[in-house]
């Protein structure tokens, strides 16, 4: 069963298309990845799929309508929007009190003891906390939330290496079982890459490219070519070419890695490679029809 | 991949578990809490005056029997004048604090939590737009006028228990003090105008304020003032006539024959109208149908504003 589809999705701003019939669908049990520039529309995306704003289109999650249906939505999905957003003047008692006073599937033990993990103590206030602080008691009240489907929107975004890294190792060894499903959107790609199912770009309002992440590692190779072979290797069509130390890296897709061998080094690109790769390409297209 | 059965398994545990649902009930009290610990001027600004006044009157007990005894030679009017006063001009200082602090709740209401971006997180739990504002809108309108109201009485308990007191050490009978401000009653007026008057009267300033608080992108103090103020203004020179105005300060101060000016400063001039009629008075209704006109509005507008 699809937990979220999206059909031709629009939000426009004034003259600004923020959306610009986005299409998507996540089964359960994925973790999604949303990369995309700035201004690419993932924020609003999320926002739409949350019933924080109105869309043109049509979105169904877990079967319901979220913009005339989020308070019922809200049961059952957990949102982040950014760490900034817990009120500052809340202390951490106060906020499980709230919770567990609001949402019916809130497990306020279970929230307690991801706190008692953390220097976090309970009188402490929001804004005595430092930003990683905020976000792992964000973090621990939305992990005490038996929801199905969690939407991160930069989640850690202004944290150090350290919390990040915490923060998806919380996530994926603590939260994350089959019948929930995460949708997060990024653009600090390498934290979250080895923690991806799924992977979506999106650029101005459009997917411009999806695949599981099964798909990239078998489809898209990066293969770093000595100059001597490099003729060859351009005769491969590689979809992007970038300069190494002494070699050329040139990303294939869809071609065997007997058949790249010959090369150079073989390797899986990491989703970063591919993102610049993949825009750089169409925007160099996007250029040769206007041209 | 799941199969069917395991699916209804977990689906079946999961309601077990903790699929209670919470009342609406329960979610306005936590609504009208979460409230109360964000805006503690709600109880601490009533408390303050509360506390100020009594030191200032504790102060002023030195010169009580003195006094006590300059009224006793007054007639019956004056006299019930200057034995009442210190306890209508409390009650008095008390109903102002709790409407700057009710005007001051209602601009942040909606505007606070937009510009701090906290929307995002209240937003992100089950709880609706509707829920939001009809909380918000019993701060003014219900618990800042029982919380001064139990501010008033108890201020105005200790006085006169105090003041029995010193009357009693220098040999004087506190029973005059009793029969001119008589507790019991004091304190039903005081329920009656902070409720009647500052809660429900109050009520389509306060939806007023809460809409524009939901509205306003910045300076919602100047959105909330400037329209009433254009609105009266066109009215003057168009047509050179007041009646915006009137119908204002009719609501908000009482129709001017209503005030007795024999009364002079007494409790009594705080007891509106005869209960009955001003339950029945159509202002009052009309003014709760605009209220209610005002915070529909305030809903659409949290709900369609969202972040922007």
């Amino acid at each position: 069963m699809a937990c979220l589809e999206a059909r031709g999705l629009r939000k426009t701003f004034g003259a600004t298309v923020a959306l610009d019939g986005l299409d998507l669908q996540v089964e359960e049990g994925r973790i999604l990845g949303l990369i995309g520039p700035n201004g690419a529309g993932k924020t609003t995306a999320l926002n739409a799929i949350v019933g924080l704003t109105s869309y043109e289109g049509r979105l169904n999650v877990l079967g319901r309508n979220p913009w005339t249906e989020r308070e019922q939505l809200m049961r059952d999905v957990c949102f982040i929007a950014d760490v900034a957003v817990l009120p500052r003047w809340m202390r951490v008692s106060q906020a499980l009190d709230y919770v567990a006073g609001v949402h019916p599937r809130f497990d306020r033990a279970k929230a307690e003891a991801f706190l008692a993990k953390t220097t976090i103590g309970p009188t402490s206030k929001v804004r005595e906390l430092s930003k990683g602080m905020v976000t792992q008691l964000h973090l621990a009240v939305v992990m005490a939330i038996d929801a199905r489907l969690l939407v991160l929107d930069e989640p850690t975004l202004g944290l150090d290496i350290l919390s990040r890294k915490a923060f998806y190792d919380s996530l994926l060894n603590d939260y994350f079982e089959r019948t929930r499903t995460v949708v997060v959107a990024t653009h600090q790609v390498e934290e979250v890459e080895h923690v991806l199912t799924d992977l979506m770009f999106i650029d101005r309002g459009r997917v411009v490219f999806s695949r599981s992440m099964e798909d990239v590692e078998s489809q898209y190779r990066e293969v770093l070519v000595h100059p001597d072979t490099l003729a060859a290797a351009r005769a491969l069509n590689p979809i992007h070419e970038r300069q190494g130390v002494g070699r050329s890296i040139l990303l294939f897709e869809g071609l065997e890695r007997q058949q790249l061998a010959a090369l150079g080094d073989v390797r899986t690109p990491s989703v970063a490679d591919l993102f610049v790769a993949i825009m750089s390409s169409r925007r160099g297209q996007a250029q040769g029809a206007t041209r | 991949m799941n199969t069917p059965s395991n699916v209804m398994a977990e689906s079946q545990s999961r309601s077990g578990a903790l699929a209670l649902d919470i009342s609406p009930a329960r979610r306005m009290y936590w609504s009208v809490q979460r409230e109360l610990w964000e805006n503690r001027s709600i109880y601490l600004a009533p408390l303050a005056v509360g506390a100020v006044f009594l030191i200032g009157f504790l102060i002023a007990l030195i010169r009580l029997p003195g006094r006590m005894r300059a009224a006793l030679a007054l007639g019956p009017m004056p006299q019930h004048e200057a034995i009442g006063q210190p306890y209508v001009i409390v009650a008095l200082m008390l109903m102002v604090i709790e409407f700057l602090v009710a005007v001051y709740y209602c601009l942040e209401a909606l505007y606070g939590e937009r510009r701090d971006r906290s929307i995002l997180f209240w937003k992100s739990l089950p709880v609706s737009d509707v829920t939001t504002v009809l909380a918000k809108a019993s701060i003014p309108i219900l618990v800042l006028p029982l919380v001064t109201f139990a501010v008033t009485v108890a201020t105005q308990f200790v006085m006169l228990v105090v003041s029995s007191a010193v009357l009693a050490g220098s040999g004087m009978s506190a029973a005059t003090l009793w029969t001119h401000v008589p507790f019991f009653q004091t304190s039903l007026i005081n329920l009656v105008h902070l409720v009647g008057f500052h809660g429900l009267r109050y009520a389509p300033l306060y939806g007023w304020l809460l809409m524009v608080s939901a509205w306003a992108k910045r300076a919602p103090f100047l959105w909330a003032t400037m329209p009433p103020l254009a609105i009266g203004a066109v009215e003057k020179i168009a047509f050179n006539t007041s009646h915006f105005a009137a119908m204002v300060q009719n609501h908000l101060l009482g129709s001017p024959d209503s005030v007795t000016p024999a009364g002079g400063m007494t409790m009594e001039m705080l007891a509106p109208l005869p209960l009955g009629q001003f339950v029945l008075s159509p202002s009052l209704w009309i003014g709760l149908a605009v209220t209610a006109v005002f915070l529909f509005a305030a809903v659409r507008l949290r709900r369609v504003r969202g972040l922007s």
